[in-house]
C-alpha cells in the first residue's frame, strides 16, 4: 500500500456565517488576505516536503473561486513539489481537463512535472465537482464526456514520438500536435481517476488499467462499487484488476492518546462543516443523472454525498471508515477494517489537515502516521503485474505477486 | 377559453438524425407553434383559443417532450434547418410561426434562413442574440441565481406560475429536468444565444410581432426593444403585469395583440 499526504490549501479565516451565503463560486476575494495567504501557500508546502522526509507521499488537488481550497493551479504547487522534494511520487487529482478545454497544454505541464521530478508523477485527471462549471464555463452536460476524450489525447500526445498528428475529435481539435517534452515515466505516467456512483466511469478507468479513488465515502458504499467493478472485470473475461488500482481518501489524525486524535480529528473535521454553498450551484443541469436531477428539482434530494453525512457527526464518520483517528494501533486497526471492509485498497490518501491547524500539529500527526502506522499497514494490498489494460495482462506472461510497478518507473 | 378541445392528431417525424414529435389541433391557417425551453405552451388553455382560428400545429424541438436530441444536433441553428424541413416535409404554406423564448430564438434563425413559406411570425420574449457589451449579461445567468430569484425574474406574480416544481409526480420532474438538460446542452455557450443571428435578423421578409412581457427580468423589454430594431417593419408589443411568460401571465392580452396582428 501506499501513503499519501493530503491538504486542500484551505482559507480558514471566514467572515461571520451570516455575512455569506457560500464557500464557493461568489464569496468575494476581499475576504482573502495576501499577507496572510502567502504564509498559509509556504505552510502547506512545508508539509509536503515534510511528507516527503517522513517516506509519504504528497497529493493535490485544486478547485476554484473557493475558500476551501486555495490551490485553484494545482499544477503550479505540483511543479514546486517536483523540485523542492526528493522521493515521494507527486499526485495531481487532478487536472479538470473538460474544464480547461486545452488537454494539450495540460499533457506539456504534466510531462515537465515528469521530467523535473525523476518520473515520480502519478497523474489524476477529473471531470470536476459542480461548482467549478462557474468558474471555467464548462457545460454540464458535456464534461462527462470531455473528460475521457481529453485523456485519450494527452496519452496519445505523450506516447507519440515521431513528429506532429492532428486531431478534431468531437469536443476538442488540434493541429499539428508534438508535445515537448514527452514524459520521463515511459510509456506515460500511471493515470488516476475519481468517482462517486457512477459504476461505468469507474470501470472504465479500471480496465484501462487506471487508478481509481473515491473520497470521504462510508465503506459499504465503497465496497459496493469496488465489487461491481471487479464483477464487471470479471464478466467481461478481464483479469481481476489489483488492489493498488483502488484508492481511497478519508479525514486522518493520529494522536499519542485518544485524547489528543479526537481533538485533531475535529480539526480536520473543518473540511465537512465548512462547506456551506447555493443549491443551485450544486446541481446544474446534466451534471448527474436526469432521474437524480429530477429528484433534486421536486426536493426529494437536497445535496451532494458529503451533505448527506455531514450532519451525523464524527463518530458517526469514524463507524464507516470516512475519519480514521485515534492512537497508532487504533488508526492501523481502522486501516485493515477499512481494507477488509471495502475489499481492499492499495492508495491510502491521508487528508491529515484542514480548516486552521497550524503546522506543529499537523507535523506531529505526520510523524506518528509515518513512524508508527504505516510501518504495520503498508504489506496489505496486492500490486498489478504490469503497467496498461487489463485486456493486455493475459498477453504477457504474469509477474510474481509483489513484483512491483514493472515500467512504471523505468526511465526514459 | 373555448370549453371543449379540437381534434387532436399526433404523430412524429424523422428529420435528419432526430425524431420530432408534432401535435395538431383545430382547423384554418397553419400556425406553427414552437414551445420554449420550459415547455408551458402544449398544457395551455390559450392552444384551444388558438385552434378556434388556426390549424396549430405543436412540434417540440429535439431533446423536448417526445422529440429526441441526436448528438448531430448542437445548437439552435441546427434545429432551425429541421423546422424548415418540417415545413416542406408537411408541405405548409403561409404558415404562421409562433415561438416562445428559446422557441421564438429558433422561430427567427427560421425565418432569417428561409421566408418561402413563412407567413407571419410571432416572437414571445424571443432568446437568441446579445446587445450589450461584453461585461453586460443580457440574458440572466438562471444557473447561478437562486431557485427563488429566477421565479421573480420570469413572473410578475410567482404565484402566476402554474407549475409547481416541489413535491412535482416523478415523471413530471423527469420531463422538467431532461428539459433543463437539453436547454444546457444547446444554450450553455454562447449563453443563450447565437453569434451570428444578430447580423442575419435583417434577412427577415415576413411580418414580424415581437410580444414582450412588461416584468421580464429574464431578458429585459429593452433588450426586446433591440430585437425588434433588428428586424425589418417588425412590431413590438408590451404587456403589462407579466414577465417572461406573457402567454402565461395575461393569456387575453396576448390572444389580443396576436388577433389584431394575424387579422
Amino acid at each position: 500500500m501506499d501513503f499519501y499526504h493530503f491538504t486542500e490549501f484551505p482559507w480558514p479565516h471566514l467572515p461571520p456565517d451570516d455575512q455569506f451565503t457560500s464557500m464557493r463560486v461568489n464569496l468575494p476575494s476581499r475576504v482573502y488576505d495576501p499577507k496572510i495567504g502567502a504564509d498559509l501557500y509556504n505552510m502547506y508546502l512545508d508539509q509536503h516536503v515534510l511528507a516527503d522526509e517522513l517516506g509519504l507521499n504528497c497529493m493535490v488537488n485544486e478547485h476554484h473561486q473557493t475558500a476551501t481550497c486555495m490551490n485553484s493551479a494545482a499544477p503550479l504547487s505540483l511543479a514546486i513539489l517536483a523540485r523542492i522534494t526528493k522521493n515521494a511520487r507527486l499526485c495531481i487529482l487532478g487536472n479538470p481537463p473538460a474544464n480547461r478545454r486545452d488537454p494539450i497544454r495540460i499533457a506539456e505541464e504534466m510531462a515537465m512535472v515528469d521530467n523535473i521530478s525523476h518520473g515520480r508523477l502519478e497523474c489524476g485527471f477529473v471531470r470536476g465537482v459542480p461548482y467549478e462549471l462557474f468558474a471555467s464555463n464548462a457545460n454540464p452536460t458535456e464534461t462527462g464526456e470531455r473528460l475521457w476524450e481529453s485523456i485519450d489525447l494527452i496519452i496519445k500526445a505523450w506516447t507519440t514520438h515521431d513528429g506532429p498528428f492532428n486531431y478534431e475529435g468531437k469536443w476538442v481539435h488540434k493541429r499539428q500536435v508534438n508535445v515537448w517534452p514527452r514524459p520521463y515515466q515511459q510509456p506515460h505516467p500511471q493515470i488516476w481517476l475519481t468517482g462517486g456512483s457512477d459504476i461505468n466511469h469507474a470501470t472504465k478507468a479500471i480496465v484501462r488499467g487506471h487508478t481509481f479513488c473515491m473520497f470521504l465515502t462510508p465503506a459499504d458504499k465503497m465496497r459496493a462499487m469496488f465489487d461491481g467493478v471487479r464483477e464487471n472485470c470479471d464478466k467481461a473475461g478481464l483479469p481481476q484488476p489489483a488492489d493498488e488500482q483502488f484508492g481511497f481518501m478519508p479525514l486522518v489524525f493520529v494522536g499519542e492518546t485518544e485524547e489528543e486524535a479526537r481533538k485533531g480529528i475535529e480539526q480536520v473535521f473543518w473540511y465537512v462543516t465548512h462547506n456551506k454553498s447555493e443549491p443551485q450551484f450544486r446541481a446544474p443541469p446534466g451534471y448527474v443523472e436526469t432521474e437524480m436531477y429530477a429528484n433534486f428539482l421536486s426536493g426529494k434530494f437536497s445535496g451532494g454525498r458529503t451533505d448527506a453525512i455531514r450532519r451525523l457527526g464524527i463518530e458517526y464518520f469514524r463507524e464507516h471508515h470516512v475519519a480514521i483517528y485515534g492512537t497508532p494501533d487504533s488508526v492501523v486497526k481502522q486501516i485493515k477494517s477499512a481494507f477488509r471492509k471495502t475489499g481492499g485498497f492499495g492508495q491510502f490518501l491521508a487528508m491529515m489537515h484542514s480548516g486552521a491547524m497550524d503546522f506543529k500539529t499537523t507535523a506531529k500527526c505526520m510523524k506518528l502516521f509515518a513512524e508508527e502506522v504505516v510501518p504495520q499497514v503498508k504489506h496489505l494490498g496486492g500490486k498489478r503485474p504490469q503497467f496498461g489494460p487489463l485486456s493486455e495482462w493475459k498477453k504477457k506472461p504474469k509477474a510474481k505477486p509483489g513484483a512491483g510497478r514493472n515500467g512504471k518507473r523505468k526511465a526514459a | 377559453m373555448a370549453s371543449g378541445r379540437q381534434s387532436v392528431t399526433r404523430a412524429s417525424y424523422r428529420l435528419q438524425e432526430a425524431r420530432v414529435a408534432v401535435e395538431r389541433r383545430g382547423r384554418g391557417r397553419p400556425l406553427l407553434l414552437i414551445p420554449g425551453e420550459e415547455v408551458y405552451e402544449p398544457e395551455l388553455a390559450l392552444i384551444d383559443e388558438l385552434a378556434r382560428k388556426f390549424e396549430v400545429i405543436i412540434a417540440w424541438p429535439p431533446g423536448y417532450g417526445r422529440s429526441t436530441l441526436p448528438e448531430s444536433v448542437r445548437n439552435m441553428d441546427d434545429i432551425s434547418y429541421l423546422y424548415l424541413d418540417l415545413l416542406e416535409k408537411l408541405d405548409l404554406k403561409k404558415v404562421t410561426v409562433m415561438g416562445f423564448s428559446t422557441g421564438g430564438w429558433i422561430a427567427a434563425e427560421m425565418a432569417t434562413k428561409d421566408c418561402a413559406r413563412i407567413g407571419r411570425l410571432v416572437l414571445t420574449c424571443p432568446m437568441g442574440i446579445k446587445i450589450g457589451g461584453p461585461y453586460d449579461r443580457d440574458i440572466a445567468d438562471v444557473y447561478f441565481l437562486p431557485g427563488d430569484e429566477v421565479q421573480k425574474r420570469k413572473f410578475f406574480d410567482p404565484a402566476n406560475d402554474p407549475r409547481v416544481l416541489k413535491g412535482m409526480a416523478d415523471r413530471k420532474a423527469y420531463a422538467v429536468a431532461r428539459h433543463r438538460e437539453s436547454t444546457a446542452k444547446l444554450c450553455w455557450e454562447p449563453y443563450f444565444h447565437n453569434i451570428g443571428l444578430k447580423h442575419r435578423l435583417n434577412r427577415i421578409k415576413a411580418p414580424t410581432l415581437v410580444v414582450w412581457g412588461e416584468s421580464d427580468g429574464i431578458v429585459t423589454p429593452d433588450y426586446g426593444r433591440a430585437y425588434t430594431k433588428l428586424i425589418p417593419g417588425a412590431k413590438m408589443v408590451v404587456i403589462r403585469k407579466a414577465g417572461h411568460l406573457p402567454h402565461v401571465e395575461r393569456p387575453d392580452a396576448f390572444l389580443t395583440a396576436v388577433r389584431r396582428f394575424t387579422g
